[in-house]
């Protein structure tokens, strides 16, 4: 009865608004229909053989009341993988991905407001985020759905200040937005309490922060352009994005406390594109870095550049750094029979974009590779564009690792493959 | 006397600028390139690409372009994009700089996310069509040496031929230039053996609020045999566009000029 409700759910509202589809009531109506498979490529035995498998609708609209603009972008989903179809708007185990619902006003000629669900993004780095403490889903970003679904939603209120010095963007966000991490219930990882990878049957279940006004974040960026220079200073205070804390008593990973700055510049240069951005990450409860369960401060830094090589063939490059402070004391207070981190964790990053067959033809790696860990994540994706509605692509993402606790080298049984077709309305 | 050299220098100059000096090639140009890119003191268009590839393939673009001119020659664009419905809403900004890199930026909306784009080669495919990123922001004038060819009663014959012939893929183009109005009204380019490969025509042009425009272009790749047609449609000048339009601020949140 559930499941057909459901279905009934997931059929109506795609038939509603593609009937109406492009204008109705001077509504725009869009969207698309998604279809893709994925496949393993190696053995898990932790994890189901097929890693993704689901059909997504999504219906876009957008209206406007004289100044004022509202969004719905929601994506009714079908997902053979993970069969959980409890209404869950928080996450992605559901079939309905609530992707945003907004109002956006300008209530003077120096402010716009925009409420409600958004996606949230800033910062200089490509598929590598330093001062953009937004959420991220991971997972969605692993198992092969499009590149857009690796943004999650925020529930917040990001105001934009245009004083004639600057252009300031602050993001109020009442409740906690953790990012969708690694659980274990389709990706398996490396499970520091288990010492070994574990997958579905050991589900991580982490403490979320979950008390509105007081389980906050409030990330705030002040930015401008000088002379085609984009220069940027940031700030957020709230929580680690991933349960990287542990809390011993309750035998349960948890969110820790979590103040970041930093600064970015972006500009073009030697006829490409550079960008380089820093930032300070203080573990707040763990500012002398002598607690081994509660991640300890760090220095990020990033430095990259971009061309165009040949005609529509592009490569961007970047070199990434984690430099933990206190280390002596992370070494010292590190229980024993525990894998440690190094000090200094730093990859590289090489981007190739390919365009062929008057754009229709895109080809697409993307590559980490990370000295310090020996590991790397290898993406690439084929997509080609049949008509201006209808796309197929096939994609991959191979992880390989010396360690199975490093970072990449923790998903290498998850390496997989899929291929996906697209209808856009 | 006095009075006699005085009406000599006023009839002297009457027929100086009625009879005017035939102009030279670089003036001619000049003239040309005003008329078609920097036309009032900014503008908008909506425009309608169809894109025919050779096996009769079409595909549709349609995007609305504001331009405002800025310091010197300098000019800023923003294209907002209305379809196809994947590129709908994603917006591309150009601080076009005369004789420095241009600075450009890719708005995505699914993704919030405010993309610098590599300055690269201009003469690639402006979003998958026969016109290239050139055709639409125009080509500096000063990249090439200009001869006038021929002279006729309605034309004039300009042959460009590039200073650095390594940075593009034609060894020459001629352009065809209308006397009256200085539109160029044909184009075409000849490769590295002296064919010709790719050709673009003014099919149609309105006089709006006293300027000549363009408003309907077609672009061929001779040896693809692919061709698009550029349609321009609610054109206006002097819109009275202000320059903070062309920021991150109004990519996030498209001027009701677009929308």
């Amino acid at each position: 009865m559930k499941k057909a409700f459901f279905l009934f759910i997931f059929l109506l509202f795609p038939a509603i608004s593609f009937a109406f589809s492009t204008e109705f009531l001077g509504l725009e109506i869009h969207g698309f229909i998604d279809a893709r498979y994925g496949q393993r490529v190696r053995e898990d035995r932790n994890e189901k053989d097929q890693i993704l498998g689901e059909i997504r609708f999504q219906t876009d609209i957008t209206g406007q009341l004289r100044d004022i603009i509202f969004q719905v972008k929601a994506d009714f989903l079908y997902d053979g993988v993970c069969d959980d179809r409890k209404l869950d708007l928080e996450g992605t185990r559901s079939p309905i991905d609530l992707r945003e619902a907004n109002i956006s006003l300008s209530p003077f000629y120096f402010i716009d407001i925009k409420i409600g669900r958004q996606i949230l993004t800033w910062g200089t780095g490509d598929l590598i985020f330093l001062n953009d403490l937004f959420p991220k889903d991971w997972k969605s970003f692993f198992i092969g759905r499009e590149e857009q679904y690796l943004k999650s939603p925020s529930d917040a209120i990001f105001i934009s200040l245009f004083p004639s010095f600057a252009n300031i963007d602050i993001a109020y966000t009442p409740k906690f937005d953790p990012d969708r991490y690694v659980k274990g219930e389709r990706i398996s990882f490396w499970n520091p309490i288990y010492r070994r990878r574990t997958g579905r049957r050991n589900v991580l279940n982490a403490i979320e922060p979950n008390n509105w006004f007081k389980d906050d974040e409030i990330a705030v960026r002040i930015y401008r352009n000088i002379r085609g220079w984009e220069a940027a200073i940031y700030g957020y205070y709230g929580f680690w994005k991933d349960p990287l804390g542990f809390d011993i008593n309750k035998r349960r990973p948890f969110f820790p406390r979590l103040l970041s700055y930093g600064a970015s510049i972006r500009g073009t240069y030697l006829g490409g594109i550079v960008n380089s951005e820093f930032s300070r990450y203080v573990s707040k409860q763990d500012e002398r870095g002598d607690d081994p369960f509660i991640p300890n401060s760090e220095i990020r830094f990033l430095i990259g550049y971009e061309r165009e090589i040949a005609k529509d063939f592009t490569a961007r490059f970047q070199y990434y750094l984690e430099c933990m402070e206190d280390y002596s004391r992370y070494k010292e207070t590190l229980p024993s029979g525990y894998v440690s981190k190094d000090e200094f964790r730093y990859l590289f990053t090489m981007r190739l974009t390919k365009l062929l067959m008057s754009q229709d033809l895109l080809l697409c790696l993307f590559t980490y590779y990370s000295p310090s860990d020996q590991d790397a994540y290898i993406r690439s994706l084929i997509k080609y564009k049949l008509t201006d509605e209808i796309s197929v692509m096939i994609g991959s993402n191979i992880f390989v690792g010396k360690n199975d606790y490093t970072f990449f080298g923790q998903f290498e049984k998850n390496s997989n493959i899929y291929v996906a077709l697209r209808f856009n309305y | 006397m006095k009075k006699g050299l005085c009406f000599l220098t006023i009839v002297f100059l009457f027929l100086s600028s009625s009879f005017a000096y035939p102009l030279t090639a670089d003036e001619i140009v000049e003239k040309a390139e005003e008329a078609a890119y920097y036309a009032g003191k900014d503008g908008r268009a909506d425009v309608k690409m169809i894109i025919i590839s050779a096996s009769g393939k079409k595909r549709i673009r349609e995007f609305t372009i504001l331009r405002m001119n800025t310091k010197g020659k300098d000019q800023k664009f923003y294209v907002y994009f209305k379809a196809p419905s994947d590129v709908r809403k994603m917006a591309y900004l150009v601080w076009k700089h005369v004789g420095k890199e241009d600075d450009r930026w890719l708005w995505l909306p699914a993704l919030n996310l405010l993309k610098r784009i590599a300055p690269g080669d201009k003469r690639t495919s402006f979003v998958g069509s026969d016109f290239y990123y050139e055709d639409v922001s125009g080509r500096d004038i000063k990249d090439d040496k200009h001869i006038l060819l021929k002279e006729t009663d309605k034309w004039y014959v300009i042959k460009n031929v590039p200073k650095d012939p390594d940075s593009v893929e034609f060894s020459y183009y001629l352009v065809w230039i209308d006397k009256k109005t200085f539109l160029p009204m044909k184009a075409e380019y000849y490769d590295k053996q002296g064919r010709l490969y790719r050709r673009i025509i003014a099919k149609k042009v309105e006089i709006i609020q006293g300027y000549p425009t363009v408003v309907e272009a077609v672009a061929e790749d001779l040896i693809r045999g692919s061709k698009t047609i550029n349609i321009f449609k609610n054109v206006k000048y002097n819109i009275g566009l202000k320059e903070r339009i062309f920021s991150e601020r109004f990519l996030r949140r498209p001027p009701r000029e677009v929308r």
